[in-house]
């Protein structure tokens, strides 16, 4: 077995220590901080772009909600203009409906007493028609002429009863 | 010095006429060099192990050569096994245990690359020797348990002790508690070394098979050995793995002394 050669050991474990040793120097300056290099920086390179992500969903979120917000104002304040308006046309409305019901008011009241004024009017020329004719019967009937507060106090009786 | 045992050998020897499957892990040095009286001879174990760490190296940086946010399919690569080991790491050791993911993450690379270069053809296999695999474990066994003693002082002693057993119990669980610490360099170094020395000496058997069975015969075993190159490929990174979870569990064990 060529393994078990003492005197080949020394050289194989002279060159092993030359060799690894200088790997190891290699690795330790040379190759693994370029390696942890890069793959630290890819690190965090996505850990800074998941934290801008991150924070560019938050501004998102604000902003929806600031929106939101908005819109509910908006919509309230609709309402109270809606509103205000409806009581301000209903005050309106009803102020106008007071005005013309008191000048109907008035207008019926004028009405009813040109009436009453054309009703009693009427009634004093019907008392006179009323005693002139009771006085043309009378002295057709009887051939005098009674007097004449006589005949309109007659009528009133009779007008009373 | 050359192995005069092995010397000689033609890559055919053996006898029996078939290629002699041991041939492949034998050591050649390339060119002969000492150092402080050791022999530090460029091998072609060495080899493979400089080429290993230059297609690690040019292969993270020329892959993260951009290192742009949206990733290359060449530098997904290079972040996948960071973040393979880097999360093997955090889930077996914990988030304290990640000082030692730069060392994780070299074994596993190293491993893994010396494991998979041995399965082209004329290559060598660095972790086919035992010497190789048990100098990593050991390392890593050292290593832990001086973390262990430094973090934990003498109390880590306390975890050969296990929880709520019998008093009499206590001296042989100790006991078997301690040679099962032991043991961990061993099992670990020998379950590499012995997955690839397995399977490529499995591969070479056959593909010996293949030759003299010749036109007629040949291709059942060629088919096997296409079949068991592929299940050795993901032993290769199956052991690699292996190899790394094994040293985060020993890692956890020092630092958080779980039973």
């Amino acid at each position: 077995m060529p393994q078990l050669v003492p005197e080949d050991w020394a050289p194989q474990l002279i060159w092993l220590a030359i060799t690894f040793g200088l790997l190891y120097v290699l690795m330790v300056y040379v190759a693994l901080p370029r390696i942890g290099k890069v793959i630290e920086t890819r690190a965090a390179h996505i850990a800074a772009d998941l934290a801008a992500a991150d924070k560019l969903r938050r501004e998102t979120e604000e902003a929806i909600a600031a929106y939101e917000q908005a819109l509910a104002e908006a919509k309230q304040k609709a309402h109270a203009i809606v509103d205000e308006g409806r009581a301000k046309l209903k005050a309106e409305t009803d102020a106008e409906r007071v005005k013309l019901d008191k000048e109907l008011g008035k207008k019926s009241a004028e009405a009813e007493r040109r009436i009453e004024e054309a009703k009693n009017s009427a009634m004093k020329d019907l008392n006179a028609v009323a005693a002139d004719v009771a006085a043309d019967i009378v002295q057709r009937l009887i051939g005098a002429a009674p007097a004449k507060p006589e005949i309109e106090k007659a009528v009133e009786t009779v007008r009373k009863a | 010095m050359i192995s005069t045992a092995y010397a000689a050998d033609d890559g055919h020897g053996g006898g029996g006429g078939l290629p002699d499957p041991m041939h492949q892990f034998e050591i050649k040095r390339l060119f002969e060099l000492e150092l402080f009286g050791f022999d530090a001879s460029f091998t072609n174990s060495a080899l493979f192990m400089v080429i290993a760490i230059c297609l690690i190296t040019l292969f993270t940086v020329f892959a993260m050569r951009r290192g742009s946010l949206v990733p290359t399919r060449l530098q997904s690569v290079a972040e996948i096994s960071y973040e393979f080991v880097a999360s093997m790491v955090r889930d077996n050791v914990g988030t304290d245990g990640m000082k030692y993911f730069p060392f994780v993450f070299t074994l596993f690379m190293f491993v893994l690359v010396l494991n998979m270069l041995g399965m082209i053809p004329y290559t060598f296999t660095v972790t086919s020797h035992i010497i190789v695999t048990f100098a990593l474990a050991a390392f890593i066994f050292l290593g832990v348990t001086l973390i262990g003693f430094w973090k934990h002082g003498v109390k880590f002693l306390k975890f050969f002790v296990p929880d709520g057993v019998p008093f009499v119990m206590l001296p042989l669980l100790v006991v078997i508690e301690v040679i099962s610490y032991l043991t961990r360099p061993l099992s670990l170094s020998v379950r590499l070394f012995a997955n690839m020395m397995a399977g490529h000496t499995m591969l070479k058997v056959f593909g010996a098979f293949v030759v003299a069975l010749g036109f007629l015969g040949g291709w059942a075993a060629l088919a096997f050995m296409v079949a068991f190159t592929g299940l050795e490929i993901l032993v290769a990174f199956l052991q690699a793995y292996v190899f790394a979870i094994l040293t985060c569990i020993y890692l956890n064990d020092a630092l958080h002394m779980h039973h």
